[in-house]
């Protein structure tokens, strides 16, 4: 895993570019602390930092073509590299490197765009065409690895991170309003928005390029899969069992590919103790896994996990989770994050692949995607519920099932059931919403923008974050069942610019490792796809079909237990009134003044519900404002006003290759 | 107003409006404009049986008895007659 940076200016000289990528890799050592390379000609400068995981000696970045007409910057892995080097021989490809980087720039020479369609794997790619003075930048199908871009004064920049770009004092810092409006209703931005005004992520399944013709639009090259009746599996369920377990399997041993050893998070739940019974079971009885405690009981799953380690036998690490260690590293984790978050999950995720590291691991492999492509998230189960409900709105028992979908929400149902079932109750009007699933949700969220100043909401009068999401959707979208939506919904928004982001590539890199997720494999994707709903949740049974695929394979305790959603504490560990906080600093009416987002009367508010004397509850809601908005503070502490380019050490990169 | 209606008030505009009081009038419904939720219900009902010295039952949670200031206050004053 890596990181990879640019710049380009097709029609003028590059002057001073050399220093800036220079700076630029420096604010990616994170992603790649083992070398740096650079190639420079008139047009264009690329930045590469390494972390060696394939070729570990002769994969020193940028690589180019026999000819030296391509050259590549790279960041990821292409799992198949095997394959379609063997196919690539054949053609009278020679290579001079064992990586899969010098695959994937033939595959280009060979195929051109068509090559994406080709990769498995996890990647963003920048390849320079020096004769035609073209860039090519693609990324990968669901958006593992992350690309952001900006063109600013003719200039084209690119990286791996937005701080990277930013080290470039030319390019303009500002957080945009458009985006806090997002990220208070979605919990996210929408792509290809990102937190700062004028810097935009090239959409995961999409690729674009860079010439004298000008900057393309990203064009998609695979989509989230929709699938028509035509389309869908004819087998019979045992039948789809057999294909599940062969395709992730699969799936998991071209992602043990490496040159470095591998390791697996292990969180408790059915996903991860799925992966490492395969692996465990096919690939390596000595295997390393890694997982999360918590000191509040509520988020801890330690039991199942040790259950998991006993039954495999593994060589096991944890990290215990303090309430006082989430506030201790929010502000790094914000940093790696670049945006404002509403919840504390990526912090334990940055600790645990602290963790990782100093086991001497790089490479790890984690459960993400299994959720959104088997159904295993409530958010699916409420919606079907709230829908049957829908269809007898008076029934006294209908709306009983809800309380069996949040228990944790339903401690008391008798005190208060009736405003509960208020809060998910439906009409029909609710049920020609094409957002449906995902309404109270994001109805919810949307509250906080309550807390947003006069000034911000000034700038969003013209502004529905609706219609940025409306058009994100394909035509496709509204003749999908509801079932479908919810889960396009789900994996377009959340899992790429959240799940994989904030929880997944930025806190696994923080700590330079690189997670691979055999979930979201394209072909278990595209697969699972294929099966009709009642397949993935049967009655309020989440991820049933993958339950049965691998009965055998984890013990029954795990594969029956309740699905418990990952969380990490907020009140516990952000009380306002603690002595020299930065929490308080943030959050002082100067601060949040001074920064301008939001409203400091409002804040000073809601600052009094998180003190150690205050006995009022907060709820979730409430919680989700406090985090949003500290992490607004210091998303704008960090990039705005204390962000100092000039400052920035100029790496020393390890291979330089002058064309000038 | 009297002054249970203002203890009401104040405290549905600090906690559940962070200061923010445009829109509510006394008749507002909590529920159907969102400005208490479950939780919140909870809490107004745990300020409301501490601040009047009340016990609420269970089968007083509804919302004719919580559901806006005025309910609120006029089942106050039943409870405290």
């Amino acid at each position: 895993m890596c990181g990879i940076a640019g710049i380009l200016n097709i029609d003028n000289q590059l002057n001073s570019s050399e220093k800036i990528v220079s700076r630029m890799i420096t604010m990616l050592h994170h992603r790649g602390p083992d070398e740096s390379g650079l190639y420079i000609d008139n047009n264009i400068c690329l930045g590469h930092a390494r972390l060696s995981i394939l070729g570990l000696e002769t994969g020193t970045q940028p690589i180019s073509n026999q000819s030296e007409t391509l050259w590549i910057i790279y960041n990821g892995e292409v799992f198949n590299y095997i394959e379609l080097k063997e196919e690539l021989v054949q053609k009278g490809y020679s290579f001079k490197t064992d990586t899969d980087t010098e695959v994937v720039l033939a595959l280009y020479e060979e195929y051109g765009v068509d090559c994406l369609e080709k990769l498995n794997g996890q990647f963003a790619i920048a390849i320079w065409d020096t004769r035609n003075k073209e860039l090519f930048l693609a990324r990968d199908r669901v958006g593992i690895r992350p690309l952001f871009y900006t063109h600013q004064n003719g200039k084209f920049s690119f990286a791996s991170e937005i701080k990277s770009i930013f080290s470039d004092p030319e390019i303009s810092r500002s957080i945009d309003p458009e985006a806090l409006s997002q990220i208070f209703t979605f919990w996210t931005t929408i792509t290809p928005k990102t937190s700062f005004k004028g810097i935009l992520e090239l959409p995961p399944g999409h690729f674009m390029t860079v010439s004298k013709k000008g900057v393309s639009d990203p064009k998609a090259y695979w989509t989230i899969p929709s699938v028509s009746p035509e389309e869908r599996w004819q087998g019979t369920f045992d039948e789809a069992k057999d294909e599940i377990k062969e395709l992730l399997t699969d799936a998991v041993r071209l992602r043990l590919r490496a040159d470095v050893p591998v390791g697996a998070y292990l969180s408790g739940g059915l996903d991860s103790s799925i992966l490492t019974g395969l692996i465990a079971n096919k690939f390596n009885n000595h295997l390393r896994t890694f997982s999360l405690s918590f000191q509040e009981c509520n988020f801890d799953e330690s039991s199942y996990q040790n259950e998991m380690v006993h039954h495999l036998k593994t060589e096991h690490s944890e990290v215990r989770v303090s309430n006082q260690h989430v506030k201790d590293n929010f502000s790094q984790v914000i940093w790696q994050c670049e945006k404002p978050l509403l919840r504390t999950g990526p912090v334990p995720l940055f600790s645990l692949s602290k963790l990782v590291r100093e086991s001497q691991f790089k490479v790890v492999l984690t459960g993400e995607g299994a959720d959104e492509i088997f159904g295993g998230y409530n958010i699916f189960k409420e919606a079907k519920l709230r829908k049957f409900w829908a269809r007898q709105p008076d029934s006294k028992w209908r709306p009983l099932l809800v309380e069996r979908l949040y228990p944790y929400i339903f401690k008391n149902p008798s005190r208060a059931r009736i405003f509960l079932q208020k809060f998910f109750s439906v009409n029909s009007e609710d049920l020609t919403d094409p957002y449906f699933s995902h309404q109270v949700r994001w109805r919810n969220s949307g509250k906080n923008k309550n807390f947003f100043s006069l000034e911000l909401q000034s700038k969003l009068t013209k502004y529905d974050p609706y219609k940025s999401l409306a058009q994100r959707l394909p035509k496709s979208f509204s003749t999908q069942d509801f079932f479908s939506k919810a889960q396009f919904l789900e994996m377009d928004i959340f899992l790429s610019n959240y799940l994989l982001s904030s929880q997944g590539d930025r806190v696994g890199m923080g700590n330079s490792i690189e997670l691979r997720v055999p979930f979201l494999d394209h072909r278990v994707i595209e697969f699972a796809a294929k099966l009709p709903a009642h397949w993935k949740i049967k009655g309020l049974n989440e991820k049933y079909i993958l339950k049965e695929a691998f009965k055998g394979l984890v013990p029954e305790s795990i594969r029956n237990r309740p699905k418990q959603p990952y969380r990490a504490p907020i009140k516990e560990s952000f009380l306002t009134d603690d002595e020299d906080s930065f929490v308080q600093n943030l959050l002082s009416e100067d601060a949040i003044e001074k920064a301008g987002y939001f409203d400091a009367k409002k804040v000073s508010f809601l600052r009094k519900k998180f003190t150690k004397e205050s006995k009022q509850a907060v709820n979730e809601v409430q919680n989700m404002a406090l985090i949003g908005i500290l992490s607004t503070q210091l998303l704008h502490q960090q990039f705005i006003e204390d962000f100092k380019p000039e400052e920035i050490k100029l790496a020393v990169p390890d291979k330089v290759i002058r064309r000038r | 107003m009297s002054d249970v209606k203002n203890i009401i008030k104040t405290f549905i505009i600090e906690n559940y409006l962070f200061g923010d009081d445009e829109g509510l009038e006394e008749s507002t419904s909590f529920l159907d404009e969102g400005i208490v939720d479950s939780t919140g219900i909870l809490e107004l009902i745990e300020f409301i049986s501490e601040e009047f010295s009340i016990t609420v039952e269970d089968e007083e949670l509804i919302p004719e008895n919580l559901d806006s200031i005025n309910n609120v206050t006029a089942f106050i004053g039943r409870k405290t007659a």
